[in-house]
């Protein structure tokens, strides 16, 4: 198993927010909204950097969506910041009509997405987010893992024609990515090689796949690890050449299974390859106020869970 | 500016395609069609500075107009169509398979002349307000042109957008109410009052032009100067005009009932024959 350290902890709402500002002094085109969550998204740096190109539009997420798509009427490239549950599921039509089947080059970009999201329970805890943005035509989902990832996506998707879906969170978690590592939307990053069981986690479950991969090395247990940090358009390649060779997979989100990460997974490998499959995801449950450790252990999205996943799809084969 | 002769003999025109429009495919909405016929007529023959030859999305130095009650899409693709935004034919293909005129207007198809998708209502006033954003980044001085169904003012999100259009001083924007009291299951009054619209817009902060005839073309036109006069002062503006659903035939005014309804071939015999071929049917 393939070492991997870090050397201190950091949200990815804070990687989103240095991307954003990076893009504020490189990007002229780039302008950001936020619906009264400047401080929780990170974007006050690009608010004092560029406040004639920032707009707070206040408690009104769907007059976000909006405006978002007509300054993009005028060469804007705009950057929608909420929590993901009001960036989704409260303004699903804005989205759907004014941005994605206007075909507009919105960035939606939401924080506190999930469970880690901790203490405001499951109001705020959206676990269903990832599933709406990917049923829309030609809508970007992207859920990275760490800091040096969110920002290197954020930075990424300005460069990219059309609407974007950015999820990130809350919590504080290891940052491991090199700091350069390119971000390139639609590839797999492999961060092992193993012969046994291929482990796909995106998001906050990447780290946890890493400590999974770990254990199951000592108990002689080859596990290739797979970053699917796109989850929408997803790397069939990357999955079907791991499948070829370890012939089961577990996958790894903090969502529900229903709509995920692993639903696209499973779709592509019936079609392709029918494989045995686990899920390390919320199973049809809403979540609930707690830390976000407390939450996690409860519905089942630790390392524990996907080590158990991954011994049980391997007894499958 | 075209002679109100000319653009009333245009808006006769336009009637005739919406009513042979939504017969042809036994759908669409003609009522509120015919009644903004002379509203959208005047906007794109005078008002609006626009280049309908060479359609870009930006629209860079243009006046954009964005249409929220997409559903009234006959008098709109018939406008743009007769403005030259694309051939007049093309209106054969309203609400056909394979069309770019499809039920609600749409983007996606690339229908010159179209900017964002309607029809879903609620939506194109935060639209405008984000075009009009991009038109003062852009130091761009052009005017932001939008169009709404008085029953679509119930939607919760015009409500968001025009308090930021004021509080946030978009005076480069003229908003247009479609003020004919009807909507799918009757009188607005009785659906879901309004109550005083004039006194709720002026509340939020917008400057407020009442058009009290909108199907009388110099009415229309004078109601889109006044509001013009406005334009760069500190305020969005707000026009109310009062349109008579179905105008210019006269069965289907006075009632809700051809919101969206078509009519049949004797009843389009019968309104073809109160609106007289002017400039030669598509």
């Amino acid at each position: 198993m393939k070492k991997y350290t870090y050397t201190e902890k950091k949200d990815t709402r804070s990687g989103f927010g240095a991307g954003l500002s990076e893009l504020g002094k490189t990007n002229p085109n780039v302008v950001a909204l936020c619906a009264d969550l400047i401080g929780s998204l990170k974007m006050d740096a690009f608010k004092a950097e560029n406040p004639e190109r920032f707009f707070q539009v206040g408690i009104a997420e769907a007059n976000m969506i909006g405006i978002a798509a007509g300054l993009t009427i005028g060469g804007k490239i705009p950057f929608t910041g909420t929590f993901a549950n009001f960036s989704t599921g409260r303004v699903y039509d804005q989205i759907r009509q004014s941005v994605a089947y206007s075909g507009k080059n919105v960035k939606i970009c939401a924080s506190h997405a999930g469970l880690t999201l901790g203490e405001d329970g499951a109001t705020h805890q959206i676990l269903e987010d990832i599933g709406l943005m990917k049923m829309l035509p030609h809508m970007c989902v992207i859920n990275p893992c760490d800091y040096n990832q969110t920002k290197a996506a954020t930075i990424a998707i300005a460069d990219y024609e059309g609407p974007v879906y950015l999820r990130f969170g809350r919590p504080t978690v290891p940052n491991f990515t090199p700091a350069d590592q390119k971000f390139e939307i639609g590839k797999a990053v492999m961060l092992n090689e193993g012969t046994d069981v291929t482990i796909i986690a995106t998001g906050h479950m990447t780290w946890k796949a890493i400590e999974a991969g770990e254990k199951l090395a000592e108990m002689g247990i080859s596990a290739e690890i797979i970053n699917i940090h796109t989850i929408k358009p997803l790397d069939n390649e990357a999955i079907l050449k791991s499948i070829a060779k370890t012939k089961c997979v577990v996958t790894a989100e903090e969502h529900q299974m229903n709509g995920g990460l692993g639903d696209s997974v499973a779709q592509l490998l019936s079609r392709h390859t029918p494989t045995p499959q686990e899920f390390v995801a919320v199973n049809d449950s809403f979540g609930e106020s707690g830390t976000p450790d407390e939450l996690m252990t409860k519905y089942g999205l630790d390392t524990i869970n996907i080590i158990d996943a991954a011994k049980k799809v391997i007894s499958r084969k | 500016m075209a002679d109100i002769i000319q653009l009333q003999t245009l808006a006769t025109q336009v009637r005739r395609d919406i009513v042979r429009m939504v017969h042809a495919v036994s759908s669409g909405h003609p009522g509120g069609s015919l009644g903004c016929t002379d509203f959208l007529v005047a906007l794109y023959n005078g008002v609006l500075a626009h280049n309908s030859k060479n359609f870009t999305m930006d629209g860079k130095n243009e006046d954009l107009f964005f249409l929220s009650n997409g559903h009234i899409s006959p008098v709109y693709y018939s406008v743009l169509a007769r403005c030259g935004y694309f051939p007049v034919e093309e209106l054969k293909t309203f609400r056909k398979l394979n069309s770019r005129l499809q039920g609600h207007p749409t983007t996606h198809d690339h229908l010159p002349g179209v900017r964002i998708a309607s029809g879903s209502l609620g939506q194109g006033m935060s639209v405008a307000i984000g075009a009009a954003l991009a038109k003062k980044l852009n130091k761009d001085n052009s005017i932001i042109y939008s169009l709404h169904g008085d029953g679509e003012l119930q939607e919760g999100q015009i409500w968001e957008a025009a308090l930021y259009a004021s509080a946030n001083k978009v005076d480069n924007y003229i908003a247009t109410i479609d003020y004919n009291g009807r909507q799918i299951d009757g009188d607005v009054e009785n659906v879901l009052s309004l109550g005083n619209l004039k006194a709720k817009f002026e509340a939020f902060g917008w400057q407020v032009v009442e058009t009290e005839k909108g199907n009388d073309m110099k009415a229309v036109i004078e109601g889109l100067e006044k509001a013009k006069s406005f334009i760069g002062k500190g305020k969005p503006i707000m026009n109310i005009m009062k349109t008579e659903m179905g105008a210019g035939v006269d069965f289907m005014m006075g009632t809700h009932k051809w919101h969206g309804s078509a009519p049949n071939d004797e009843q389009l015999a019968k309104a073809l024959g109160q609106l007289k071929e002017t400039l030669g049917d598509y």
